[in-house]
């Protein structure tokens, strides 16, 4: 099967999932108690502005129509007017599209850079004492508030020692580069236990393969064999573990931005919360979804073209 | 994850019908090897685990305050005898809303992970023994679940059922319960296909109870190691929402809203940030490696 074939079935695949995830992000506003247009709207609402929101809505319809029409606004790129600030959602998302982008980037870098090192030190003796150390960052790792690791390089890096800006996000490439630094390792650090995990198992399996066994027995050892023969063959098991993990990823994103005060989608998010702006919350989770959507393709199709073996047969 | 890695005795898990008389010294070995207190990572997790549920069901018996006791004449202060973690900026003694924050938290999290284990259990049993359109129904929902980053439809679900401690059992159930469907199902897929269940399937019981009887008793292992880990990460979650304000409301002590308020002096009084958080750490730690201890206990030689 051709990779064009592969990446139409795997869009195709997609699709129930798509129109789920719709149902879902509509079902929200009937989740919310009591009567969601004055909820949401507050006891101080004047009828007319509660009727409007009906109206936007189509509250008053059966649930099939009022869906159908959340739907038909959707697929002409409508998310709805925004509550509090006014205008569109869609616009007011992808205006704070591009710092979230970045952040998902550097920290999904620095996680391969973090985690690749430690899976290998651990893997090149397995059981050894250098194995449980790296073996005993998960058990720690997991039970970590991602923010409150933030405060604390905030802490060690931003006030103690003014390597980095305790927030924001600079201005320029090297100025996101520089103030995204302590945002970035924070989500990499806090993904680095579960990509240690699954890449020193797979390290592991490529040892015990027959051509690292004869790259032995031609007498390659230590630092070549690691580099030339096994890295190569476990990068992209870990390609596989970001992609499983990118919902992970992006939901430590939320969470960071706002501690690290980074314009963002997750500081939207919390913000939108606090105006209670339905419109926004339901467009983000909806935004949300479909970037992980999206990105679990990238990461399946990444793996399939990196991997000679894989025959894009899924 | 143990620190002994424990070799599979081949005998241990299904004896054969005639052992060579030498398999049974063999299976002794085995099974004395994985009684549970011989498992480090266990008894570490379940010391840990002992400690923390002593001193906050304890809570009043060990601190003479009231976690919510305002005391505005001694504000912000540092440890002493008195007040063993200081005070924080309302004059509340640190060391007693440590001790009811994690009594609330941990409370709340471990009635959260029943009902997402039980709903996907079941769901996840329906899906591996039927198959077909259930199956196929069923892990579609799940792959829209997962679909969404977990802390965005945590987040979004709690904004709309408003905050509150209700809210945080239902946006944690519907949340959750995927991980548990997905892990029982692939349980299941295996297990049906062993005689024991084509023999009880030939003796004409019904589907309920083969999978309630026969098979749930077989696959539950794996869901139990899983909510350990699962219960770890809700705790983070709630903690997380007090974090945001969405968790309990104040003036309730909760780790997260105590972070919370101490983030406004993290350059002049670190403590009352960073103790609530390694409070949560340590019951991560203490819960991950009960977890270990299992999964080494119950399956050994596939950790």
């Amino acid at each position: 099967m051709g990779r064009m074939t592969f990446v139409f079935r795997r869009l195709l695949q997609l699709v129930p999932v798509a129109i789920g995830v719709t149902i879902i992000c509509f079902f929200m506003i009937h989740l919310i108690p009591g009567d969601p247009a004055r909820t949401i709207l507050g006891i101080h609402a004047t009828p007319r502005a509660v009727a409007l929101l009906h109206e936007q809505w189509g509250l008053n319809r059966p649930l099939i129509s009022q869906y159908w029409l959340f739907l038909d606004r959707l697929l002409h790129g409508n998310l709805g007017q925004s509550l509090y600030y006014g205008g569109s959602a869609l616009s007011l998302i992808i205006s704070h599209l591009p710092p979230t982008l970045w952040l998902i980037t550097y920290s999904s870098v620095l996680a391969v850079l973090i985690s690749v090192p430690l899976a290998m030190i651990a893997a090149s003796r397995k059981d050894g004492a250098r194995d449980h150390v790296v073996r005993a960052v998960p058990l720690l790792g997991l039970g970590m508030p991602q923010f409150w690791l933030a405060f604390l390089l905030i802490y060690a890096f931003a006030i103690k020692f003014h390597f980095f800006p305790v927030s924001g996000w600079g201005s320029g490439f090297f100025g996101h580069l520089r103030s995204m630094f302590l945002p970035s390792l924070t989500v990499a650090l806090a993904l680095a236990p579960v990509v240690i995990r699954s890449l020193r198992a797979s390290m592991l399996n490529v040892l015990g393969a027959e051509f690292v066994t004869t790259a032995r027995s031609k007498g390659v050892a230590g630092k070549r064999l690691f580099l030339r023969h096994v890295l190569r063959n476990a990068v992209i098991p870990a390609v596989t573990v970001l992609g499983i993990n990118i919902g992970f990823l992006i939901g430590g994103t939320v969470i960071i931005e706002n501690v690290f005060a980074i314009p963002g989608l997750g500081q939207l998010l919390i913000n939108s919360i606090f105006q209670r702006d339905f419109t926004v919350v339901q467009g983000l989770a909806l935004v949300f979804a479909i970037m992980v959507i999206l990105l679990n393709l990238a990461a399946d199709v990444a793996y399939a073209s990196l991997d000679p073996r894989v025959r894009f047969s899924r | 994850m143990s620190a002994i890695p424990l070799t599979p005795q081949p005998g241990a898990t299904a004896p054969p019908p005639a052992a060579a008389p030498g398999a049974r010294a063999e299976r002794g070995e085995a099974r004395r090897a994985r009684r549970w207190y011989t498992q480090p990572a266990l008894m570490i997790g379940i010391g840990i685990m002992a400690v923390i549920l002593a001193m906050i069901i304890a809570a009043p018996l060990i601190t003479p305050y009231n976690p919510n006791a305002q005391n505005l004449n001694a504000t912000l202060l540092g440890p002493s005898a008195h007040h063993l973690l200081g005070t924080d900026q309302l004059g509340r003694d640190t060391w007693t809303r440590l001790l009811y924050g994690t009594r609330l938290d941990l409370r709340i999290a471990f009635i959260a992970v029943l009902f997402p284990f039980t709903i996907g259990m079941i769901l996840g049993s329906v899906a591996g023994y039927f198959g077909g359109w259930v199956d196929t129904v069923i892990m579609r929902v799940v792959d829209v679940v997962i679909a969404f980053p977990f802390y965005v439809l945590l987040i979004a679900l709690v904004f709309v059922l408003g905050p509150g401690e209700r809210s945080i059992y239902i946006a944690i159930t519907l949340v959750g319960w995927v991980s548990y469907a997905r892990i029982i199902r692939g349980e299941i897929l295996v297990a049906k296909r062993q005689d024991y269940i084509l023999a009880a399937q030939s003796g004409g019981l019904g589907s309920v109870r083969i999978m309630r009887r026969h098979l749930l008793p077989n696959v539950i292992t794996q869901a139990i190691i899983y909510s350990m880990s699962d219960i770890v990460q809700d705790i983070v979650a709630i903690v997380t929402l007090g974090y945001f304000g969405l968790g309990v409301p104040p003036p309730t002590a909760d780790l997260g809203s105590m972070i919370n308020d101490g983030q406004n002096f993290l350059s002049t009084h670190w403590q009352l940030t960073t103790i609530p958080g390694l409070a949560v750490v340590l019951v991560g730690l203490g819960l991950s490696l009960i977890g270990d201890g299992l999964a080494d206990l119950l399956r050994p030689g596939q950790a």
